[in-house]
């Protein structure tokens, strides 16, 4: 085949670009990936009864601030890493920010706490579920993500498929948060990052057969 | 080597930089100069192609043209210059590229330079080849291969993939290759194409774009 008949091919009629396709495909996701993972927290684990007294404490708070900050950076991240030419950027490091901070928090609590409560402190009541119920919650939007990556085109599969997964993981820590009565920052710190990891593992390793283009 | 990659459009591989940060003040003499007027024509080609992409983006189709046209001048300097025993690869990665630029037109953002999104694309494919034909190798016994394409490096102009066209349009359902022939290679407006096939507008350009992506996928998995 030559190329000028490939060129004459590609552009007869071949019309405008669709516009903000990043954009409306990402719309799309999130439109279905939030209101996914939301309903599957509704029919399974529920709302925490006690959420209205959650709202006065700042500790909730700071737990839904760093999920809601990770969300925002995995987006971000994965809104960039759609686009041919475009690095991660900046937003790496409020991702590592947030780590940073959740990490600190959990470092000067345990150094606080009498010796004999930090196994508690970290252990909480629900160890053994937490990472689990993040994951789960996240299928919904780390499916509707790749779906919407899947019609873009990542030049690094690996970190695009990484950056989903922190995207859907966080946004299922920012669910799960609604129902865990878990406050203390050395419990977020290593089961609500474990769960978070999870989708991202998934991620980066699915990114490259799913991913490609 | 490297030096070289960047300056397939004469901007950096990372995307932060502006499309207009290379050009340099007027008057500059002395050692920097050469350097200068360097810059300053990858800046003056960047300037030139992102309007004719914004043109195309806009449904410009002779815009469009000129671009793919061009384009694929710069991509196969590029390719030939990394795979210089394999001239036929480089034509057929040549459009290979041309049809991932196509189908992904749409994740193009016009605030940042067209350049460093196409060199992004064409790398992209080049290390995609790469990653294909050493797992190729493993089966076949490089010296033969070698030397074959050594002797077919000497067609310097090739600008013919070994790739058949029409192969590649039987291949594809039927919807799609009559939307593909009347639309692409005819050059019917998509209205008329839908009285002559009975489908509907949306129906079609659905089908030429499904056909599009199609024979991407069918040109990298015949090679």
């Amino acid at each position: 085949m030559k190329t000028d008949a490939l060129i004459d091919l590609l552009a007869t009629g071949a019309g405008p670009a669709p516009r903000y396709a990043v954009a409306r495909r990402f719309g799309t996701a999130v439109a279905f990936g939030a209101t996914g993972g939301f309903a599957l927290l509704l029919f399974t684990l529920g709302i925490n009864p006690a959420i209205r007294d959650f709202l006065a404490l700042p500790a909730f708070w700071t737990k839904m601030t760093f999920a809601a900050v990770l969300t925002l950076a995995g987006f971000v991240a994965s809104l960039r890493l759609a686009r041919p030419g475009v690095a991660v950027g900046n937003v790496k490091w409020l991702a590592a920010a947030a780590m940073a901070a959740l990490w600190a928090l959990a470092l000067i609590v345990l150094a606080d706490a009498d010796p004999g409560t930090r196994v508690q402190l970290v252990l909480g009541n629900s160890w053994s579920v937490c990472p689990f119920r993040i994951a789960l919650l996240s299928v919904p939007m780390f499916a509707a993500s790749f779906w919407a990556m899947r019609g873009l085109a990542p030049t690094n599969q690996t970190l695009a498929g990484a950056a989903l997964g922190v995207f859907s993981g966080a946004l299922g820590a920012s669910i799960y948060g609604l129902h865990c009565p878990e406050l203390a920052p050395p419990f977020l710190a290593v089961w609500y990052v474990l769960g978070i990891l999870i989708p991202t593992v998934i991620g980066s390793a699915l990114g490259k057969s799913l991913l490609r283009w | 080597m490297e030096q070289t990659a960047f300056r397939f459009g004469g901007l950096q591989q990372d995307g932060h930089n502006s499309p207009m940060t290379p050009v340099s003040p007027s008057g500059v003499t002395g050692s920097a100069s050469a350097a200068n007027f360097s810059d300053e024509v990858f800046a003056e080609r960047e300037e030139r192609l992102h309007a004719l992409m914004l043109q195309a983006q806009a449904g410009d189709e002779a815009a469009y043209r000129v671009l793919l046209t061009e384009l694929s001048d710069r991509l196969r300097a590029y390719y030939r210059r990394r795979l210089t025993t394999m001239a036929g690869d480089a034509e057929d990665l040549v459009q290979e590229t041309l049809l991932a630029i196509h189908n992904q037109r749409h994740t193009y953002d016009r605030s940042r330079p067209l350049t460093t999104w196409c060199y992004a694309i064409a790398r992209y494919k080049l290390v995609d080849f790469l990653r294909r034909r050493g797992r190729r190798e493993g089966l076949t016994d490089p010296i033969d291969d070698d030397f074959s394409q050594a002797l077919s490096a000497d067609e310097s102009d090739v600008t013919d993939s070994r790739r058949d066209l029409q192969q590649l349009l039987d291949a594809l359902p039927e919807r799609q290759r009559l939307s593909v022939v009347h639309v692409k290679i005819e050059g019917r407006s998509v209205a008329e194409t839908a009285t002559l096939t009975g489908m509907s507008e949306s129906a079609i350009k659905v089908n030429v774009h499904r056909a599009l992506k199609a024979l991407a996928a069918k040109v990298r998995g015949s090679k």
